[in-house]
């Protein structure tokens, strides 16, 4: 499935969604779903840090597509990486690093957005195009 | 009877609605909100008096400059000091504190000591920690209890012939705890150190004299107590701040500048140097002005009891642990609900319009101590409500529901 009709999935399956609370329901739930990194690739330069939470992301490539796994320590940012994990991963690089993700904004998670907001979707985001991008030219 | 809501009603800003929610600001540790007259004395400023102050022959500028004295004189008394030239404005609590260890600093010598807490604000750790490594200072720090109070148990020896300053917290900004700083003054004016007070947390909650408590410096900010952001004091004893050298050079700290050499200013403009904040420096002042004609005494027992009621209210949540269960305690409540993480529950607190703060609070060395990365900090200024802790409580057992 493309990248572009997952986004539109996401959004559908948010919009039955009016109020905060089932969406952040929903989003701790997501965080159940994540393929969680292997314990030994827990290390420090598979950290995204930021002083709220902390999040270990790493990438692997398997038959040619990007293959993410990740854990964070709080659950509404485990929620939210494994939102962009079910986007983005086995995926290929190129379509990783041009993939807009429009649907962020469009579920309302704008606020996590925010460059400075501590382990926001931001730093998450570009973490994720980092390894598209290191790992587009491995074979 | 004190009356919250006339004086919430100052507070545009409180009105606030967040979706379906009414803003509750619990975030007073961090910044207060402003009065109404103190953001209209911004206006004021800008649209009727607005000119660069000192020297000015114009009128404008002779208005500003008085403005800005005035409002020197006006802190001076809030705080009690002796003289107008001892209050120093500079652009915060950090600001101060650096002047201090910069300027005071440079008459330190090697092997001297600085003595600090291990529940100073990172402002209070760090410009120490430079100073130390550029003159080869010891840096020692008073330990702290479960209860999250100073362990004065060492005290004798940690403030000895050797320590030449003692820089601590009044009330600390992750815990609450108020601290005994009458006692620390005495026992280190006993061995010739002298005494750095960081009133960032305690001025907005309780008047301090600066005489009585014979400190030596004294730092807040302005944003902390009502005023603009950008704005601090800085006081030091008279005798004290002359045998200091400046701290920047630049405008205003001069009397004379020949390609020879400078001749410093006096007090306070010695390390006043460059134009300053002066819509800071005057709002503050209107700040204050606004502040003491509050009962402060009503203020402090209102806030109290906020604290206390809150403190009850949360220990009806499973699994509340609260940092900070000083015996003598600023309205500042400080916890982690087991098996929840603190940014989650921030979080869902601000989808539910409640504003808190969480993380370690610039406070390292204290999360550190009781071996956790954060905290959730509630922290209650006099135009919050019992309402509004309500509200938050239920607003916690939603989220602890949806957390575990």
């Amino acid at each position: 499935m493309s990248i572009a009709k997952k986004e539109t999935e996401i959004i559908d399956d948010f919009s039955i969604y009016q109020d905060w609370m089932e969406k952040y329901e929903y989003i701790i739930e997501l965080g159940k779903d994540l393929p969680l990194i292997d314990e030994k690739f827990k290390t420090p330069e598979n950290v995204i840090k930021g002083c709220q939470s902390t999040v270990w992301l790493y990438a692997d490539k398997v038959n040619g597509r990007i293959r993410y796994t990740a854990d964070a320590d709080a659950i509404i940012t485990k929620g939210l990486i494994a939102l962009l994990v079910s986007v983005l991963s086995d995926e290929t690089s190129d379509d990783i690093l041009n993939a807009e993700l429009k649907f962020i904004k469009e579920i309302g998670l704008q606020e996590h957005l925010s460059p400075t907001r501590s382990n926001g979707l931001v730093a998450m985001v570009k973490q994720m195009k980092l390894y598209a991008l290191a790992l587009k030219m491995k074979s | 009877m004190f009356d919250a809501l006339a004086i919430r009603n100052q507070f545009p800003i409180l009105k606030t609605k967040l979706g379906n929610y009414p803003l509750i600001y619990f975030d007073n540790g961090a910044t207060s909100q402003k009065p109404q007259c103190v953001i209209d004395e911004i206006e004021h400023y800008y649209t009727s008096e607005n000119a660069n102050i000192h020297r000015g022959v114009h009128h404008l500028s002779q208005l500003a400059t008085e403005k800005y004295e005035q409002a020197r004189e006006t802190i001076r008394k809030f705080l009690g000091a002796k003289h107008n030239h001892e209050i120093i404005f500079t652009s915060g609590t950090t600001a101060g504190i650096n002047l201090v260890a910069s300027s005071f600093g440079k008459t330190l010598n090697t092997g001297d000591e600085i003595l600090i807490t291990e529940m100073e604000h990172h402002s209070n750790i760090v410009p120490w920690q430079m100073l130390a490594e550029e003159k080869g200072l010891v840096l020692r720090y008073i330990p702290i209890s479960k209860t999250g109070e100073l362990v004065l148990d060492e005290i004798e020896n940690l403030i000895n012939t050797k320590t030449k300053l003692v820089a601590l917290t009044h009330v600390s900004n992750a815990l609450g705890t108020i601290n005994p700083i009458e006692k620390i003054i005495t026992l280190a004016h006993k061995q010739g150190a002298k005494v750095l007070i960081d009133a960032a947390q305690s001025l907005q909650h309780f008047q301090v004299n600066v005489q009585k408590l014979d400190c030596d410096f004294l730092v807040f900010s302005g944003h902390k107590i009502f005023g603009p952001t950008g704005v601090g004091i800085l006081y030091g004893k008279e005798e004290l701040l002359n045998a200091m050298p400046p701290y920047q050079g630049g405008g205003d700290m001069i009397k004379t500048v020949s390609m020879i050499k400078t001749v410093y200013n006096d007090l306070p403009h010695k390390f006043e140097a460059g134009t300053p904040n002066i819509e800071g420096g005057i709002c503050l002042g209107k700040a204050i002005e606004w502040f003491v004609a509050l009962d402060l005494k009503s203020i402090a027992e209102y806030e109290h009891d906020l604290l206390m009621y809150a403190t009850k209210r949360i220990s009806e949540i499973d699994g509340v642990i609260i940092y900070g269960t000083a015996k003598n305690k600023s309205s500042i409540l400080s916890f982690l609900i087991d098996g929840t993480h603190p940014y989650d529950v921030g979080t869902l607190l601000n989808q539910q319009g409640i504003a808190v703060r969480t993380g370690h609070h610039c406070t390292q060395p204290i999360m550190d101590f009781f071996g956790i990365p954060g905290t959730i900090r509630a922290s209650f200024c006099f135009y919050n409500t019992k309402e509004e802790i309500d509200f938050f409580i239920d607003a916690l057992k939603r989220c602890v529901k949806m957390l575990k």
